[in-house]
C-alpha cells in the first residue's frame, strides 16, 4: 500500500484554495458575491428599466407572482411608480462602489500610519495610538453621524466619514503585525545591507503583514455597506433620488401599511449581501490564519 | 489594586479630551459662521457684530474658548437649543430614561436569550440545534436592524395587530412622570392596563435593538463553553459521576462566563447607538431620535451636547467594565 504523495509542495494559492474550500459557508458567501458584482457591472444591460425612470400608470404595483403584478415590473413599482428591481440592480453598483472606496481610503491610511507607528515607535507611536484609542471609543454609527452633522448629508461624505471611522482597525492591525515583524533576521539583514527606512516598510515588512489585513478589508466592506444603508435611512447618507438600498428603505417607511413589497426586498439584498461578506471573510480568515493550520 | 484603578481611570482622562475636542470643533468646522446666522438676513454693523462676539466670548483665542467651554461643560452648561430654547442638559435629562428602558430591556433580551442559545449549542456540538443556533447568530449579525424592525413592524403590527406600531405610550391613558421610566410610572398610576400596553410597546423595539448583541453573546458563549468543556477539570467531574446538568451550569458556565461578560460590556456602545436607528423606526421618544432630528434641523448646540453625553457614558460604561473584570480576573490586573 504505497500512498501517492505529490513531492512539491502546494503553491500558496492552491494551499489557500484548499483550506478555503473547505468551508462551505465562505464558497456560498463567494458565489453571492460575485452574482452582486457581475448585477453591479452589467446593471446597465440586466437591469429592465431606467433606476429613476417613473412610470405613471403604475404606481405602487404589486409584484408579479402578486395578486395585480404585472410582467414587466418583477419585484414590483415604488410610491412613484419606479421599478424596484432595476432599482435594486443600479444599487447594487452604488453600494459596491461605496463600499470599495471605503474600504480602500480606510486601507491606505490605514496601513500608512499603522507602519509609522510600529516601525518609528516611541512618541509617534504614541500620537498615533492615542488618537487611534480615542475613535474607537466611539461606536462607528454614533462617530459617522457626527462627522456627517459637520460636513452636511451626502453620500461623499458619509463615505469619508465611514472611512476614518473604520481607520483605527486597520491601523492596530498593520501596527501589530509591523511589531511582531520588525526584530525577524530577514528584516535588520535587509537593514545591514543598507535599505532605506521607505523601502524596509513598504517592500520588506508589508507584505508579510497582508493576511490579517486581506481579512479585515473583507469584514470592514460588510460594515461599510450595512453602515453607509444605515446612514442612509437616516436621511445622511446617499440622498433621493440616488437608488441606495438604505435610503430606498427610508423612503419606504410610509406603504409599510399598504405595500410590503416596497418594504421587504432593499432590506433583504442588503442582509444577504452583508452575510456573504461575512460568510467570506470568516473562510479567508480560516484560510489565511496559520495557526489553525495544524 | 488601588494602582490598576487609577491607572485605568488615568487613561480615560486623554480619551476625553479628546472627545470633547471634537465636540468643541464640531461647532467652529460648521459651515457659516454662527454670528452671521444669528444677525439673520437684515445683517448687522460692526459694532454690533462685535458686542455680539463679545458677548459669545468668539473674540477669545481658541484656546480660551476651549477652556471656557469644557468649563461650562463640567458645570452641566451644555448650551441653549436653537429649536426649543431650552437647555440642552434639560431636554438630554427629559428623554435619556426613555432610552436606558430600550437599550436594558434589549440587553436583557439579548443576554437571556443569548446566553440559553450558546450554551444549547455548545452542549449539543456538530447537531442540528448547534447549525440552528450559528444560523441564527450569523444571520442576526449581519441584519439590518432598520430594516428588521419594519419587518417586525409589518408583521405583528400591521398584520396580527398583536402590538402598537410605535411610539412609548397609547394616548388614552394619562401617566405622571415620576421617575420616566414609563414601566415604573404606569406601576404606580392607577390607570387600569397601562402596565400592559407600556409592555406591549417595548416588546418589538428591545428584540430589534437586541437582535445584533443576542447573536455576538451566542457566539461568544458557544466558543467560549466549547474551551472549557475540553478542561481537564470537566473531565474529572465527569470522571466524579456528577450529573451532566450540574458539570454544565456549576463546573463549566462560570468559567466560561468571563470571557462573555466583556463581550456584553463592549455591546453597551453598540446598543446605545443602534438605538438611534430603533428609535427612529418605532417613533421612540429618546435621545436617539433626538440627535437626528436636531442634525436635520441644523440645532447644532443640541448635536453637540447630545454627542458628548453619549460618548461620556459609553467610556464611563467602558471603564466600569474594565474594572469589574479586574476585580473578577486577577491577571488583567497586574498585566502592564
Amino acid at each position: 500500500m504505497t500512498q501517492q504523495l505529490s513531492a512539491k509542495p502546494m503553491s500558496p494559492l492552491a494551499e489557500f484554495w484548499f483550506y478555503f474550500s473547505q468551508n462551505r459557508g465562505a464558497l456560498a458567501g463567494l458565489a453571492f458575491v460575485v452574482f452582486i458584482v457581475l448585477l453591479a457591472v452589467f446593471a446597465n444591460f440586466i437591469a429592465p428599466h431606467h433606476p429613476h425612470e417613473q412610470f405613471r400608470d403604475a404606481i405602487l404595483v404589486p409584484p408579479v407572482w402578486a395578486e395585480g403584478g404585472m410582467s414587466q415590473y418583477w419585484l414590483g413599482t415604488d410610491g412613484v411608480g419606479r421599478d424596484i428591481l432595476s432599482r435594486l440592480i443600479h444599487g447594487a453598483r452604488l453600494s459596491l462602489l461605496i463600499g470599495l472606496l471605503i474600504v480602500t481610503l480606510s486601507l491606505i491610511m490605514g496601513i500608512c500610519l499603522g507602519l509609522i507607528a510600529g516601525y518609528f515607535g516611541g512618541f509617534v507611536d504614541t500620537a498615533i495610538m492615542r488618537f487611534a484609542d480615542i475613535l474607537l471609543s466611539m461606536p462607528a454609527l454614533l462617530l459617522a453621524i457626527a462627522i456627517v452633522a459637520i460636513l452636511g448629508p451626502s453620500i461623499v461624505n458619509s463615505s469619508l466619514a465611514l472611512s476614518l471611522v473604520y481607520l483605527p482597525h486597520y491601523v492596530r492591525l498593520t501596527r501589530a503585525s509591523v511589531l511582531s515583524e520588525i526584530n525577524k533576521d530577514y528584516v535588520v539583514s535587509s537593514r545591514v545591507a543598507g535599505a532605506g527606512s521607505l523601502r524596509l516598510m513598504f517592500i520588506t515588512i508589508l507584505p508579510n503583514c497582508l493576511a490579517p489585513l486581506i481579512v479585515q478589508a473583507t469584514l470592514g466592506f460588510s460594515n461599510a455597506i450595512l453602515d453607509m444603508a444605515a446612514l442612509g435611512f437616516l436621511g445622511l447618507g446617499a440622498q433621493p433620488p440616488l437608488p441606495e438600498w438604505g435610503s430606498m428603505l427610508a423612503t419606504a417607511r410610509e406603504f409599510i401599511q399598504s405595500a410590503w413589497w416596497v418594504v421587504t426586498f432593499p432590506g433583504l439584498i442588503i442582509l444577504l449581501t452583508v452575510l456573504a461578506f461575512n460568510l467570506m471573510g470568516d473562510g479567508l480568515r480560516d484560510a489565511l490564519d496559520p495557526k489553525l493550520k495544524q | 489594586m488601588l494602582y490598576f484603578i487609577l491607572r485605568r481611570i488615568g487613561m480615560v482622562i486623554p480619551t476625553f479630551i479628546g472627545v470633547s475636542l471634537f465636540a468643541f470643533a464640531l461647532i467652529h468646522l460648521i459651515p457659516g459662521d454662527p454670528v452671521t446666522v444669528m444677525g439673520g438676513e437684515r445683517g448687522m454693523t460692526a459694532t454690533e457684530r462685535a458686542e455680539l462676539e463679545a458677548m459669545l466670548g468668539l473674540d477669545k483665542p481658541i484656546w480660551v474658548q476651549y477652556f471656557q467651554y469644557i468649563g461650562n461643560v463640567l458645570q452641566g452648561d451644555l448650551g441653549t437649543s436653537y429649536v426649543s430654547r431650552e437647555p440642552v442638559m434639560s431636554e438630554f435629562l427629559t428623554l435619556f430614561p426613555a432610552t436606558i428602558e430600550l437599550t436594558v430591556c434589549a440587553a436583557i433580551f439579548a443576554s437571556v436569550v443569548g446566553l440559553t442559545l450558546g450554551i444549547l449549542a455548545a452542549v449539543r456540538r456538530g447537531g442540528l440545534l448547534d447549525h440552528t443556533v450559528m444560523t441564527i447568530s450569523l444571520t442576526g449579525y449581519s441584519m439590518p436592524i432598520f430594516w428588521w424592525g419594519l419587518l417586525l413592524m409589518l408583521l405583528f403590527s400591521v398584520n396580527l395587530g398583536w402590538t402598537p406600531v410605535s411610539g412609548r405610550m397609547d394616548v388614552i391613558y394619562w401617566i405622571d412622570e415620576v421617575t420616566g421610566f414609563m414601566l415604573i410610572d404606569t406601576l404606580l398610576s392607577d390607570e387600569e392596563g397601562a402596565f400592559t400596553a407600556a409592555v406591549q410597546h417595548l416588546i418589538l423595539p428591545s428584540i430589534v435593538l437586541g437582535t445584533i448583541p443576542m447573536a455576538v453573546i451566542a457566539r461568544m458563549t458557544r466558543s467560549s463553553m466549547l474551551e472549557v468543556l475540553g478542561e481537564d477539570y470537566i473531565r474529572t467531574a465527569r470522571a466524579k459521576g456528577l450529573s451532566k446538568r450540574r458539570i454544565i451550569v456549576k463546573h463549566a458556565l462560570r468559567n466560561a462566563l468571563i470571557p462573555v461578560i466583556t463581550v456584553m460590556g463592549l455591546q453597551v456602545g453598540l446598543l446605545l447607538s443602534g438605538a438611534i436607528l430603533t428609535e427612529t423606526i418605532f417613533a421612540w421618544p429618546g435621545i436617539g431620535k433626538w440627535l437626528v432630528e436636531s442634525i436635520s434641523r441644523r440645532d447644532y448646540p443640541v448635536v453637540q451636547g447630545g454627542l458628548l453625553l453619549i460618548a461620556t457614558i459609553i467610556i464611563l460604561v467602558n471603564l466600569l467594565v474594565d474594572l469589574m473584570y479586574g476585580v473578577v480576573n486577577p491577571r488583567v490586573r497586574h498585566s502592564k
